[in-house]
């Protein structure tokens, strides 16, 4: 077992609509999936998520495209037309998720991205 | 003998979207031949805010500014070839839009143009009023505008009666496919399942280049080809729904499982309820199948009976919105960024709550209260760029805190350079939900 960033096994986007922020997570390889449903709880990412006090946060699972999609409420300061940041619809987020480890064989990594 | 599949280009995906993308569609639609048609989308939530506001300032306005740059290049041969132009880019003056097409086909030489306006979207009447006043939040006071997310019969309506440029205002994106294709099948307003896979058809094609290898890159992980001429989507769709999605003939991007995946979950909350005026579309159970060649069928969605209401998005006044930079570079970098956004928070003596970004440290992942920013640990960045932002009703407020961003240049911290400053009015929204029945929408044929 490794402890990787999603990054190196998984991708996804970011949508936004009002306060609310929409992520998928896709595993490249179906055998990735389990791990990521084990491990990327909607705890873990409420976790990630913290400094913007997120008042829910959703999972649902895509099993058929081995992917997972949260949904976190009052994630985007009020939204694209009320928040203050510079990316007000959020679309930057996904890579905050993609940013956590989780831990997975090596044997799941796909060969270009482990370099 | 079954009807013909229905080719459906995605021509704009957002109102600052490629206007050169449209062409290959259409050369693309015209040579396979089939019956086809193409959808603008370009009216994201902020879009309308800003069309609301041009129109303010000049009742002709408030249509898609981009417009004649969109359809210019590719009306002759759609009208040559009868492939419809469906677009939501009337935003807040479909009426205005709508003349504006007709000049352009004068100007080109073509026929009077028949164009069809879609409208109900708009609840700024009187009749709109006390619908609003009914279903928003109390305690906002009156708001500036508000529309509600019209569906795809109307848009049928007018293919039906002979529109070649079906113009609307707010409807919600995926009905700008499930409109024509509506009109070609002659579906059943209520036949949930092949409502529900046209919709995501629609879905797919809402968003221009997000399907065929843009918003995706990602080097050494996800490599697209020839990313700067990504071609622009089309989909065929078939009698019953089920379609498959590929892009534009002779174009960079790429169109897989990855990316319509991607796509296929943009903007999606419960994938069992993908909410739209026209139906409840469900790929809980959907299966993306790669067919080579740039070519992917998505199969497994389903439909629900449509919601009872329809969305309302309300616009009110939002103030004033400032942001304002200084950079600082080299040895030390990070700590003089700091001190400059300390001298700015105590020269504006509590008057504003400031946004402080640290740019090349921490901003985007960051949060409008800097707790993000309070919990990380000076560093030493060597590339900082400052950012101020703050947003009031009052805009002499505003415009001092860009004033002591600005003075920062001789009395701030050492070698602040680079400072930009901007103030904007801002619209901010209130959703809610009201019966359908009491939206209608209706259409006109403008000949």
């Amino acid at each position: 077992m490794a402890r990787v960033p999603l990054h190196a096994f998984a991708h996804g986007r970011t949508g936004d609509k009002g306060d609310r922020s929409n992520i998928s997570v896709i595993a490249y390889r179906p055998e990735a999936f389990p791990f990521i449903v084990e491990q990327l709880t909607e705890a873990r990412v409420a976790e990630a998520f913290r400094h913007r006090r997120p008042t829910a946060v959703t999972r649902y699972l895509l099993p058929k495209l081995h992917a997972v999609n949260f949904v976190i409420d009052g994630a985007l300061d009020g939204g694209v037309n009320d928040a203050l940041g510079l990316d007000t619809h959020g679309k930057s987020l996904v890579f905050l998720v993609l940013a956590l480890e989780l831990e997975v064989p090596a044997s799941l990594l796909p060969k270009d991205s482990r370099r | 003998m079954a009807v013909e599949a229905l080719a459906i280009g995605g021509g704009a995906g957002f109102s600052g979207d490629r206007t050169d993308a449209a062409g290959p569609v259409v050369e693309t639609l015209v040579a396979r031949g089939l019956p086809a048609a193409i959808l603008f989308e370009t009216l994201a939530e902020r879009t309308l805010a800003a069309a609301q506001l041009a129109r303010r300032q000049n009742p002709e306005l408030g249509y898609e500014p981009q417009l004649d740059r969109f359809v210019g290049p590719i009306l002759r041969a759609c009208v040559e070839h009868r492939i419809p132009i469906v677009g939501n880019f009337g935003a807040a003056n479909p009426r205005g839009a709508a003349r504006r097409l007709q000049a352009l086909a004068r100007e080109l030489g073509l026929p009077a143009l028949r164009v069809g306006v879609v409208e109900g979207d708009d609840l700024s009447d009187e009749r709109g009023r006390s619908l609003l006043a009914e279903y928003l939040p109390a305690g906002r006071g009156e708001p500036v505008s508000a529309n509600v997310y019209q569906g795809a019969k109307p848009i049928a309506d007018a293919l039906r009666a002979g529109a070649q440029v079906v113009v609307t205002g707010r409807v919600a994106d995926p009905s700008l496919a499930v409109g024509p294709a509506m009109a070609h099948f002659g579906w059943a307003e209520d036949d949930w399942t092949t409502l529900g896979r046209a919709t995501m058809a629609g879905h797919l094609l809402e968003c221009g280049a997000q399907v065929t290898g843009g918003y995706f890159a990602d080097p050494g992980f996800k490599e697209v080809p020839d990313l700067a001429h990504a071609g622009f989507p089309i989909a065929e769709v078939a009698g019953d729904g089920s379609f498959t999605i590929g892009k534009a003939a002779n174009s960079g991007g790429l169109v897989d499982a990855r990316t319509v995946k991607e796509q296929l979950l943009y903007e999606v909350h419960d994938p069992a309820a993908y909410l739209t005026p026209d139906v409840v579309a469900d790929i809980s159970e959907a299966e993306v199948h790669e067919l080579g060649g740039d070519r992917v069928a998505v199969s497994g969605v389903r439909g629900h009976p449509r919601p009872p209401t329809l969305k309302v998005n309300a616009w009110f006044d939002g103030g004033w919105l400032g942001e304002a930079e200084i950079s600082y570079a080299g040895p030390n970098a990070e700590a003089r960024a700091r001190l400059a956004a300390d001298v700015v928070l105590e020269r504006m003596g509590g008057a504003l709550d400031i946004r402080f970004d640290l740019i090349g440290v921490l901003s985007l992942f960051a949060d409008d209260r800097g707790r993000a920013l309070a919990e990380l640990a000076p560093g030493g960045a060597r590339d900082v760029r400052l950012r101020a932002a703050a947003a009031h009703a009052d805009r002499a407020l505003v415009e001092r805190l860009l004033a002591e961003v600005t003075a920062l240049y001789t009395c701030g911290p050492a070698g602040g350079g680079g400072v930009r400053t901007s103030i904007r009015s801002r619209l901010s929204t209130v959703s809610c939900f009201v019966p359908r029945e009491r939206a209608p929408a209706r259409f006109e044929i403008l000949d």
